[in-house]
């Protein structure tokens, strides 16, 4: 087994790449991620790989279609600003059907906002963002581990769906350094087989094109059918989340990512205290793991959402409820990053309204 | 009897749907016609512009990506670096390339992508209707610029290929015109010099076709040719703006 190393989040994810077999990295500096296009700078040039910091993150996103119609694995990565200007590109990943890992260490919103960690892209990330009907993989990862991991993950999710994979983290994430379990190298010659990509014809077949261009409605709509029902597969077989102290629960915290972390030392703190609360932590985020949500109001009817942002995935916890348990919201929008003792405070207020204190 | 005049392989049997009198089925022909003879057809790889020739992976039988409006130079930067022995050529209008794409184009330029770049300049925008571009002259009348360009109101033109044409990363830059059949055999020329730049690893290479766009002029296709000649070329002469043989080290 490979030995732990301390590592921040953001490098651990650009390694992770490099071992799941990313070979070409496009991006532009924009804190709080310039570790990744920095770490990666070097290690693209020792593994043979290819990294070029691109004149935009309109260019980067483009090059990153080029480099995965092509075949490659390949990833780009940003924060807030810079994925709202690559949002055309991924709207032309979709369509074209190339995958793509895209890693989006949120700060502060709108606009140049600030560089704290913050998670206020939730809907744009999870609705697609760029224009048309399209959804996008988008894993929260909720320490430095998972930040490898679900970068390993996310390559091969791109390359199964022909999608975009997201890594949605954020300033906090991306900059805390904790021991990390590095996940194997992968041969690039085991990396799975590709009979779309456009890499010359070689007398060996005909002329192929990608695109997205479908004048006809008629087979635009078959076009948009048939990513409709990738997506459901996708919903069916990716859900990904974890239980936390859900057993005995009254009320559940439904938190991802750093939010989820906090609320960790916050649930603690409240159960010293005799209250029964637990979490759920959705790791994907769409997939949102809707069922479990729903089988949950069986048998308990409080629900906390805690995000740091203005109350964004309450909305498909709404959703997923259907009116069957009471939903209530605690958000910290621009960056603000409460302590479990704040939460547990909310947490404890919250339930003292609802249930007799023992 | 001897067979003087044929299709290129590398275009396919179909109609295509430009104008008539328009330059982009001569620019079509006269790639396919260099990839056949060259040979370097069946390693090539196209991205096609949003614009007039948004549908060239239809036309061309090579393989092809479809593009963004003015993202060409990026996306064929990616194919390049993937795949390097590949003969990556990106098609684009003047507006794909001066306007929207503009920094796209610089920056492929400045870091000497070995890539061709395949430049229809007809000083108009084709498929959107007749719009001003950046190649628009002073006087030229577009359907936003109805009183004729003025640089006090719309400002000047911009040459695009003697821009890139002054960067150390470019190794060949020329411009062609699309007019008579003595000017289209030298802009052929032009086009197998800048693959050949590409071949030899050289650096970025752009050749830049002086196109005729009847429809949108509001022009005969014979007036459309004698236009470019007399006016248009005294903004874009024709030749080889800058040829450099790579930096040794």
């Amino acid at each position: 087994m490979a030995d732990k190393v301390l590592m921040r989040g953001n490098n651990a994810m650009a390694e992770a790449a490099v071992r799941a077999g990313c070979r070409y990295y496009f991006g532009y500096p924009i804190t709080p991620q310039n570790d990744v296009p920095e770490y990666l700078s070097g290690r693209m040039v020792e593994v043979g790989g290819t990294f070029i910091q691109a004149e935009s993150e309109i260019a980067s996103i483009y090059m990153v279609l080029g480099a995965s119609a092509a075949g490659g694995r390949v990833m780009t990565s940003s924060s807030s600003p810079g994925i709202s200007l690559k949002q055309e590109g991924m709207s032309f990943l979709a369509g074209h059907e190339l995958p793509a890992v895209i890693a989006n260490v949120v700060r502060g919103g709108p606009g140049l906002g600030n560089i704290a960690g913050s998670q206020s892209d939730y809907f744009q990330m999870t609705r697609g963002g760029g224009h048309g009907d399209y959804r996008m993989i988008v894993l929260a990862p909720g320490n430095v581990q998972e930040m490898a991991d679900l970068t390993y993950l996310a390559f091969d999710l791109a390359d199964k769906y022909r999608t975009q994979s997201i890594i949605l983290a954020d300033g906090m994430m991306g900059n805390t350094m904790e021991p990390v379990i590095l996940p194997e190298m992968r041969e690039l010659d085991s990396l799975p087989e590709k009979d779309y990509v456009v890499d010359g014809m070689r007398g060996k077949r005909p002329s192929r094109a990608r695109l997205s261009l479908i004048l006809e409605p008629k087979e635009l709509e078959d076009h948009n059918w048939k990513l409709q029902r990738k997506y459901k597969l996708i919903q069916e077989n990716e859900v990904r989340f974890e239980e936390y102290e859900l057993e005995d629960a009254e009320m559940v915290i439904v938190a991802f990512g750093t939010a989820a972390r906090i609320a960790k030392g916050a649930i603690r703190r409240a159960r010293s205290e005799g209250l029964k609360v637990g979490m759920i932590r959705p790791i994907t985020l769409w997939p949102f793991p809707s069922d479990v949500v729903r089988q949950l109001a069986d048998r308990v009817k409080e629900f906390l959402v805690f995000e740091l942002n203005a109350g964004q995935m309450i909305e498909d916890v709404k959703l997923s409820l259907e009116g069957t348990a009471n939903v209530s919201f605690y958000g910290r929008p621009g960056g603000s990053i409460p302590t479990p003792r704040d939460l547990a405070k909310v947490i404890i207020n919250r339930y003292s309204q609802k249930f007799r204190l023992i | 009897m001897k067979k003087v005049y044929t299709r290129p392989k590398y275009l396919k049997p179909v109609a295509n749907h430009y104008c008539p009198g328009c330059g982009h089925s001569i620019v079509h022909r006269l790639v396919a016609e260099v990839f056949e003879e060259m040979d370097i057809g069946e390693r090539a790889i196209g991205v096609a512009p949003a614009g007039c020739a948004v549908l060239a992976y239809n036309y061309f039988d090579v393989d092809f990506v479809e593009g963004a409006h003015g993202r060409g130079c990026a996306i064929a930067t990616g194919l390049k670096r993937r795949v390097p022995d590949a003969v990556v050529f990106s098609y684009q209008g003047d507006g794909d390339l001066a306007a929207i794409g503009t920094a796209e184009t610089i920056h492929a330029a400045a870091r000497g992508e070995n890539i061709t770049i395949v430049f229809v300049n007809n000083g108009i925008y084709g498929m959107t209707g007749g719009q001003m571009a950046p190649t628009t002259i002073l006087g030229m009348k577009a359907t936003t610029a109805p009183f004729g360009r003025e640089a006090k109101r719309e400002g000047y033109n911009l040459d695009i290929t003697h821009l890139v044409a002054e960067i150390e990363g470019t190794a060949y830059a020329a411009r062609g015109l699309i007019t008579s059949p003595k000017e289209i055999r030298k802009s052929k020329k032009l086009i197998a010099d800048a693959f050949q730049c590409q071949l030899d690893n050289r650096g970025l290479s752009i050749v830049e076709l002086v196109s005729p766009c009847p429809t949108n002029w509001g022009m005969q296709p014979l007036a459309s040719v004698k236009w470019i000649e007399e006016t248009f070329t005294k903004h874009y002469t024709p030749g080889v703006l800058v040829e450099r043989r790579p930096v040794s080290g």
